[in-house]
């Protein structure tokens, strides 16, 4: 097996904020993949134990928070021997460049990422212009 | 007067701290192939048994593969991250490729009884301890 091909683990990043939360709870950024097509923005955010109920996704004044809500209750009465990572919440918010129809966002939740498929606004998107 | 009540965040924060010192813990040193390749693995105990939690995020369940034997139980799949053709690639963080590991523990598991569940990109792994491998009381004759 090669061993330059082995898949390393992504130590989990803290989020950082101005403000602190009510709740002592920590906060991760999910690992994210963006990119862009003509006609759209997509976002892929990894959230490993999410349940897509308790996923918030809002847009506003071109600023795009996701937030992933862990279901604790299944971690308790567990009695941890070995770890090797912690858990939390998860958030993280970007500040879009290009308008985004927020009506006509979608959201899928599949194996714990999040894909965001966000289109943009007619007059955002690419022309060509034709000259007379 | 602040009557007591019980605290829904006790429970995770009390999880939090006790997964933080388990970090420097030496439970399964060197037992692991080695501490850090993919996947993070988080083991608890459950009663007898040992349950190992898997954090997969955007693997499918079909390319997973788990092997159990003796007292070792091997993790191994593929993890894709796949962008289309002809798009601007603004952030690229996800991590893809294929990973192998072994976790060893130190008790004797009954492959025939362990249950894998895979749900929002989390595997949990049920290992029940071998009934051979329990400690008997003995009665003195």
């Amino acid at each position: 097996m090669a061993a330059a091909q082995e898949l390393q683990v992504q130590k989990k990043r803290e989020l950082e904020t101005r403000e602190e939360t009510t709740i002592p709870v920590r906060q991760f950024l999910p690992a994210t993949d963006i990119y862009e097509t003509e006609s759209e923005l997509m976002v892929i955010l990894e959230m490993p134990g999410v349940e897509k109920n308790n996923v918030s996704i809002n847009v506003e004044d071109s600023v795009l928070s996701v937030e992933g809500r862990l279901d604790v209750s299944k971690y308790q009465g567990l009695q941890p021997l070995y770890t090797e990572y912690n858990i939390g919440n998860y958030s993280r918010s970007f500040r879009l460049s290009s308008k985004i129809d927020q009506n006509k966002i979608a959201a899928e939740m599949k194996d714990g990422v999040l894909s965001l498929q966000m289109p943009k606004v007619e007059e955002a998107k690419p022309r060509t212009i034709q000259v007379k | 007067m602040i009557t007591e009540f019980a605290d829904p965040f006790d429970a995770l924060f009390n999880l939090q701290k006790a997964l933080e010192g388990r970090l420097a813990s030496d439970w399964l040193h060197d037992q692991t192939t080695s501490q850090g390749p993919f996947p993070p693995i988080n083991v608890f105990q459950q009663g007898d048994d040992i349950l190992a939690i898997i954090e997969l995020p955007g693997v499918e369940k079909d390319s997973l593969q788990i092997q159990a034997k003796e007292n070792t139980v091997r993790i191994a799949g593929r993890k894709v991250v796949a962008f289309p053709q002809d798009v601007s690639v603004h952030r690229r963080e996800r991590r893809a490729g294929e990973f192998d590991r072994t976790l060893s523990l130190p008790v004797q598991l009954d492959p025939d009884r362990i249950k894998a569940e895979y749900r929002d990109g989390i595997l949990a792994l049920h290992l029940p301890r071998s009934e051979r491998d329990k400690p008997r009381s003995i009665k003195i004759s």
